[in-house]
């Protein structure tokens, strides 16, 4: 058995990573937890016993990745205001101003046509991140591994440590809500966005 | 209450969403750091252990324009596999960490070098492609030929020209260690793995600058 050359595996993966990352990290974080995710994949790498399902093996880093910057955040007695986005990367700016300067965008954006064009697009979608991560953690996870990884109910349930029936459930709940927050982004934000 | 058409909009629009705000990731001096060097001869894929040690591979890739034959190159990824399966999978992309490969194999393809002094190591080479290549670098100077059976006389296999020429022909270190100056006893230039007219241009450069 013979691993690829990590490069391979960079390319293939680093967006699926990224949008993992973003839809799971704390806030601000999702840029530290990626590469978190990399450099553990990359340490562990040539240990790995099997080359089938990469991909997979990427985003249960990623998702651990995540849970350790949310575990570690809980730990450190941050105040409020560290909200901030990192200054270097400029579609951040964007981001974090996504949840205020895009409320407009929020109102179309429930529009089930300009929902489905906007799938289509691909420019970032700020008001969709924004309500993302306004789930809370358990839902978000869910529905973060079942649509933005595309991953079937059984993995998921693997991941959430739960049944696939009740991962089922978790999902297409995380999925209404979503569909509330786009729909009316002033329903009170949930407890682990600040 | 929620409407089902909606909701499947919404998952699709999950789907494909990119994500804001996240570079790619980057990583220390990896164990072995590749780049891709276009030059006057073909486009050439060059590896190295860490961000400066010694060169491992110097591979002619498949040019993207099919007129060009160039019957041994091959494709990035195979190339990378190639080299994965002698040093293990820890391999990453190191644009910036060639600057003296592609300056020394630069300035040779314009005729202002004759021999190269970055470090090579021959670890994706058999032990006899290494006799045989070795060989080559020791007999075949700048300018020179030699024929497939000479090499094999010189590694004390008379026998071996047809071995020789196989071994020639897994050179992982294109233009870095002369291959295209072995030719057939009748001078006929045979094979290359950039394409025979990158053999040609070669030998006419060295010819020239003699």
């Amino acid at each position: 058995m013979s691993l690829p050359p990590f490069q391979l595996l960079v390319d293939a993966h680093w967006h699926d990573v990224a949008r993992l990352a973003a839809a799971l990290a704390p806030p601000g974080e999702a840029q530290d937890v990626s590469q978190q995710a990399w450099t553990q994949a990359y340490a562990a790498y040539p240990r790995l016993r099997t080359a089938d399902n990469l991909r997979s093996w990427l985003l249960t880093i990623t998702h651990r990745a995540a849970m350790d910057a949310h575990r570690a955040r809980a730990r450190r007695p941050s105040p409020v205001g560290t909200l901030t986005e990192p200054s270097a990367a400029p579609v951040s700016a964007h981001a974090s101003d996504g949840t205020r300067a895009a409320h407009p965008r929020i109102a179309t954006g429930s529009d089930p046509a300009l929902s489905a064009g906007s799938a289509l697009s691909a420019e970032a979608d700020p008001a969709l991140w924004a309500a993302v991560v306004a789930l809370p953690l358990r839902q978000r996870t869910a529905l973060a591994l079942r649509y933005i990884c595309d991953l079937d109910h059984a993995t998921v349930a693997d991941h959430l440590d739960t049944t696939p029936a009740a991962t089922r459930r978790l999902v297409s709940d995380a999925l209404a809500a979503l569909r509330v927050r786009l729909t009316d982004p002033s329903a009170p934000a949930s407890e682990d966005h600040s | 209450m929620t409407d089902p058409t909606d909701l499947a909009a919404l998952a699709a629009r999950l789907r494909s969403a990119p994500a804001p705000a996240v570079a790619p990731p980057t990583f220390p001096t990896p164990q072995i750091g590749y780049a891709v060097h276009d030059t006057s001869v073909g486009r050439l894929l060059l590896a190295r252990r860490g961000d400066d040690g010694p060169v491992i591979a110097s591979l002619y890739l498949k040019p993207t324009d099919e007129n060009h034959s160039a019957a041994g190159a091959s494709t990035e990824e195979a190339a990378l596999i190639r080299i994965a399966h002698n040093t293990g999978p820890r391999i990453l992309r190191r644009t910036a960490a060639f600057d003296d490969v592609r300056r020394e194999l630069d300035s040779y393809l314009s005729g202002a070098r004759r021999d190269f002094t970055v470090p090579l190591e021959l670890s994706l080479a058999t032990a006899y492609q290494r006799v045989v290549l070795q060989t080559l670098r020791r007999r075949v100077p700048y300018g020179a030929r030699a024929s497939y059976g000479a090499l094999a006389a010189w590694t004390d296999r008379p026998k071996a020209a047809r071995a020789v020429g196989t071994a020639l022909g897994a050179n992982p270190l294109c233009i870095l260690l002369p291959c295209h100056r072995v030719v057939g006893a009748s001078g006929a230039l045979t094979g290359y793995a950039g394409g025979l007219a990158a053999k040609e241009q070669l030998l006419g450069l060295e010819s020239r600058a003699r």
